[in-house]
Parts: structure tokens; sequence; C-alpha cells
């Protein structure tokens, strides 16, 4: 059996938001019969523009089934430009962590919020024209682009993560070799945008205030919530970045680490190099 | 109230026999020698494996010289076709099916991949039966190691064994079979059907998990496997699982005494088979139910996904298994469900009940008491459904 969170087997039990709207404004399907999953997720906006009713149908497994769900709670109430800001982890973290053999579940539900929203600006119910993408597992029908974004957006190291991710490879697997070499030109691209040395942009205090919140938004935050910890900004003050640790951070042995070699360390690389970070005493 | 169990998953293994366990409970307790030993103590210990051993041999009717004991059934199956192989060499072919099991399939890939061994496997049709024609053609084609399945695991569809073993030997091949999922439910005897080489394992009929046997039919070359002492006179060393074997020795006698019930269990089986047919739309049987052992039945409930089922099932105390993706442990649908050609639409929504002879018909009409329900609240979220 898999190690499914509560969370997972909760909304896998007692789905929130199943069905179909009437006359939606967006709607988006993705997956298959033959792939073994499929997820259609339609909304509608209200007065305010923001999304007001959202309903899935799912085809899939108990992960997928939760999966699903949970993107139909987190999506209620956004405008569309904050609703396409979440992530495949995010959804992931939402229900306490997938088992990573599932993480393709998370990918589906961001697919298919992305194809909604394609749908609802542009009326068109495909996101992408496959004939402009290289495909480069045959078995599952996926394109290089998207290995390249799963890639990217969950720093994968390996072949079998990316089978995890969006089951390219998890077919026949000969594709594997392809893939391989995939992933080792984006590993090498990515160690050679680390080691070049960054020109130091200049930034306003506005924009360095904002980046740094981004950062802890997006980069931070969602590890430390992993392990039901929390991180909240207290002040800037020039390159002094003054922090606190909440939940499960707040009094960890390893706060000091996580001080150092998370929130400092990636403010430096995503910011500034001059960056100093403190705890809140 | 508590959740009640329901065990219809005996294909993946049973519960221990309370005769079982207290035929090994000596072996713990105070007969603990070491049947090689040179003193009275252990010398007992061997009399009774000697004595175990003649219990074993007669589920199959072998004689007990033809049995070893291993400590699994894929041990036995990596026994047999390691050992064989290496005495046939890289000329020989290995011919085995589509549909096997992968302690099968594994060391088959292993000769092709690692030793440039030529392998064949054999088709299946839409009920899961082989290509009897396909086998006959290529045992034209000069040596050959065949290992076939007696019982597949997952439908329960049965080789006709007799008539491969027939074509087989006239061809002058050497034949293993996996007996796993046959021995115990149906009549096994190797002086009529004869195959060289038989796997079976303890845990699939109510001894415990640990302990297999590979049948050697007497004059059969077989390369040692497991080298070490002078146990199972050198065919595998090891000191002998003593406890283990005296389970099974009784798990065997009891297996022999209920063969002749085995249409009690068939009978639960098709009473859950049709109520399921019958009260859930759109569900099929997968594998030839003309030709299948009395305990299994595979169902494929359309346009649903297998694993989603199970998990609703065992929140009810229900056990069973599915051939689909998300429950196979990879991205694709099993590949026996495969190799018959069932559409998606089916292969991913397939559950596998298999009963023993300690199912009730109670359990049986609790099942079918919930299923529908289940069916149809995963049916009414699929995308599929209109």
């Amino acid at each position: 059996m898999w190690d499914y969170t509560e969370k997972i087997l909760d909304h896998f039990r007692n789905p929130r938001n199943v069905g179909t709207i009437e006359n939606p404004d967006g709607v988006g399907t993705v997956g298959s019969l033959a792939c073994g999953d499929a997820l259609t997720l339609m909304f509608k906006l209200g007065p305010d523009k923001r999304i007001a009713e959202v309903k899935f149908k799912t085809f899939g497994c108990a992960s997928a089934i939760a999966s699903s769900s949970a993107l139909t709670e987190m999506v209620l109430g956004k405008t569309i430009e904050e609703a396409e800001q979440i992530t495949n982890q995010q959804i992931a973290d939402y229900l306490g962590g997938l088992p990573e053999q599932k993480m393709h579940c998370s990918v589906m539900g961001r697919e298919a919020l992305e194809a909604a929203i394609h749908n609802y600006r542009t009326g068109e119910t495909v996101v992408r024209d496959l004939h402009d993408e290289k495909i480069i597992c045959a078995c599952f029908g996926v394109s290089e682009q998207e290995v390249l974004r799963v890639v990217r957006e969950n720093n994968l190291t390996s072949v079998e993560q990316i089978t995890n991710f969006c089951k390219a490879g998890g077919g026949c697997g000969q594709c594997k070799p392809d893939l391989q070499a995939l992933l080792d030109q984006e590993l090498a691209d990515r160690q050679a945008r680390k080691s070049a040395p960054r020109p130091e942009r200049k930034l306003t205090n506005l924009q360095r205030i904002q980046m740094i919140q981004d950062v802890i938004e997006r980069e931070i935050r969602p590890v430390l919530r992993r392990d039901q910890g929390d991180i909240e900004l207290v002040d800037i003050d020039g390159p002094r970045v003054i922090i606190a640790f909440r939940g499960m951070c707040a009094g960890c042995q390893s706060a000091e680490l996580t001080r150092s070699g998370l929130v400092e360390a990636k403010l430096r690389e995503l910011v500034s190099s001059d960056i100093v970070v403190e705890e809140e005493r | 109230m508590s959740t009640p169990l329901v065990y219809l998953d005996n294909n993946a293994t049973t519960a221990v026999a309370p005769e079982v366990i207290a035929a090994m409970q000596p072996y713990f307790t105070t007969k603990w020698g070491n049947p090689s030993s040179m003193h009275r103590f252990g010398g007992e210990v061997m009399r009774d494996v000697e004595e175990a051993r003649a219990r074993v041999a007669a589920l199959i009717n072998a004689d007990p010289s033809e049995i070893v004991f291993t400590s699994c059934g894929t041990e036995s199956n990596n026994m047999a076709i390691y050992g064989a192989a290496e005495i046939l060499g890289p000329a020989a072919t290995i011919i085995t099916s589509r549909v096997e099991h992968p302690a099968v399939l594994g060391p088959c890939r292993h000769f092709h991949d690692d030793h440039g061994y030529r392998v064949v496997e054999i088709g299946v049709d839409g009920g899961g039966l082989l290509d009897l024609d396909h086998l006959r053609r290529e045992l034209q084609s000069g040596p050959a190691l065949v290992s076939l399945m007696w019982a597949n695991n997952e439908t329960g569809v049965l080789f006709p064994m007799e008539e491969i073993a027939r074509m087989v030997k006239a061809a002058g091949a050497v034949l293993h079979t996996d007996a796993v999922q046959a021995a115990g439910k149906v009549p096994i005897d190797v002086r009529r059907v004869p195959v060289d080489l038989l796997s079976f394992a303890g845990h699939k009929l109510h001894a415990p998990k640990g302990i297999g046997v590979l049948y050697i039919r007497r004059g059969t070359r077989l390369k040692t496997y497991m080298v070490g002492g002078h146990q199972e006179h050198g065919r595998r060393g090891g000191t002998e699982n003593v406890p283990y074997i005296a389970g099974l020795a009784r798990a065997c006698d009891l297996a022999r005494e209920h063969l002749a019930e085995s249409d009690t269990v068939a009978i639960l089986r098709d009473r859950l088979e049709k109520g399921l047919l019958e009260s859930c739309p759109d569900t099929s049987v997968n594998g030839d139910r003309a030709h299948r052992v009395p305990n299994t039945t595979n169902i494929s409930f359309a346009l649903i996904e297998g694993e989603a089922i199970l998990y609703h099932l065992s929140d009810l105390g229900i056990c069973a298994s599915s051939g689909s993706a998300c429950s196979s442990g990879s991205l694709e649908p099993s590949h026996v469900i495969r190799a018959m050609g069932i559409p998606f639409t089916a292969a991913h929504g397939s559950i596998r009940f298999s009963l023993s002879r300690y199912t009730t018909a109670r359990e049986i009409d609790y099942v079918l008491e919930h299923m529908p329900r289940i069916v149809a609240k995963l049916r009414a979220m699929s995308p599929f459904v209109r």
C-alpha cells in the first residue's frame, strides 16, 4: 500500500467539487484512458473576476482523485492570475506530500488548470500544438518541453524522477537514453548558470524587498512547510534580512542550519550576494 | 463496530492454517537440532525432515528423492531456470510465455541480456490461453528449455500442462513449470504429466512464507545454484529450515484432503462473479472461464481505475488486488492483462478476487452488497462516463 497522508485519504474518500458546470468560463482536459489517468477541470468566474465555482471529474487512482480535489479547493476564490501561479509542488504540499512515484498526479492537476485557463483566454480546447513540439516519450505522449519543465520546476536530477513526475520513460522504456541526454544537458546548463559570475544587478529598494519576499514565498516556505514549519519576514535593513521561524521550525535544533544553509543561501543566490540573514531574538 | 476482514487475496498469500502452526511448534521448542549432526538429538530431526519430504512429494505424486526444499517460489524458479539453462548452454533456446510471473521472466531475460541466449515469449489469446501452435513450431528449432506456468496468478487461467508436457518431451526439450498458483488448487500428478522441473511455494497453500519446493525429476541434470554443504543431496546447500518444512508437510496433507472439496470454493467464486456481473454494469471477466483454478476471478470494471477501487474496498476490510497501472507499481497495466489484449477501457479497472477454503458465503455477500456503490461512486466522477 502507498504511504498516503491522512489528507490524501480524506480527499480521496470525500472528494470536494466533483461534477460539471453548465456553461463554464474555462474547461481543461488532460490525460487519457490509455495513460491510466485523466482529469477534466472547469470553472466559472464571479462578478469580481475571481473563481466562484470549480468542478472536476477524474479517472485515476486514489492520489489522482485527491490531487484533483485539492486543486479545486486551492483555486476557489482566486483570480486567474493568482491561480496560474500554482505549481505541482504546491498541490503536493497541500496534501501533506505525495509519494514520489505519484508526483505525476500533481503535475496532471497543474496541467489541467493551465488548460482550463488557456481555454478561458482563447476559447481553444488544447493548450499546445503537439505538432510543434518534439515528443520524447511516445508511450505517454510527453514532449521535450514538458520534461524540461518538470525538471526545472522540481529540480529533478534523475530519469527515474522524470518518470515519477510526468510518466515519460514509464512505458516501453526505449526513450530512457534520450531522457538521460536531455537531463545531462539541462544539469550541465544549470551548473554553468550557477558558476558563471552573475552581474550584480543594481536593484531599487522596492525591487529588492519584492524579490526577497518572492524568494521566501516560492523557494523557502514550501520547503519548511513540508516539515510543518514556517517562516516570517520581520524586517529588511540594508543587507540585513531579519526573519523569524514559526511552527516546527521555531526552536528546532537545526534552525541555525536552516538559516544559513537554506534561507541565506537562497537569498544570496537569487537576490544579492551581500545578504546577511538574522533570526529575530 | 470494527471493520471485518474479508480476505479475497489468496493468490498473494494465504492464512497459515492452525494445524500447520501446531506442526511447526516442536521444532522451535524441543526438537531444534541440526539434521546433519552426528548425534541422536539431530538425527531424530533428520528423520522428521525425510518424513515431511515424503508427505510433500505425495501432493504431486513424486518420489521423495525428487523434492528439494528452497526458501520460496522465486528461488525455485531461479534454481530451475539457471540450473537447466547453464547445462544446455547458449545454443539452446529458452521458451517461455508473455504471461509468466516476474520470477520466471526475470531469469529468462537475464540469460538473453547477459548471456546471449535466444529467448522466445509465446503469446496468449484474449482468454489467456497459450498459442500452442507457436510453441510447437519453436520446439522444432533445436535444444530448448521450456518454462510455462501451470496456472496464471492474475487470471487463474490453466495452461494445458499435460498436452504441453507431451509436446515438449516428444521434442526432447527440458520442461519447467511454475506451479505456484496450481499446487493445492488443482490435482497435480508428475507421473501422468511428465514435467522435469516444477516449482511451488508454501505460503500459497496455508503454510508460512519462507518455504518453497523444487521438484526435480530423477535424471534431470541441473547445475547447482546454491553451493555450500551437502544438504538436499548437494542440490541446495544450507541448513534445512526444519520448522517450515514440517509446516509445509502438514499444509500439503491438508491441501490433499481439501482438493476433493474444491468445488465448494468454485461455487463461491462463481456466486461472486455472477453477482458482480449482474449488479455492476459494464463489467467483464478476464480469462477463459472454462479453464481456471477454482478460487480465482479477474473482473474488469470499465472506465474506472483499479487502485481507487482497492482503496474503497480496503476501507470496508475487503482485500483484493488489481492489474491496474497504479497498483502494479509501474505506469502501465499488468503485463498479463496487456498480453491478453484487454482494451485500455477495461485494463485499468481489473480486480482479482482470489478465495480460499476459509472463504464463506457471508463474506461473498458482503462484497456483493458494497461493490455496486463503490463502482457507481467512481463512475460518477469519471470523465469518460457520460
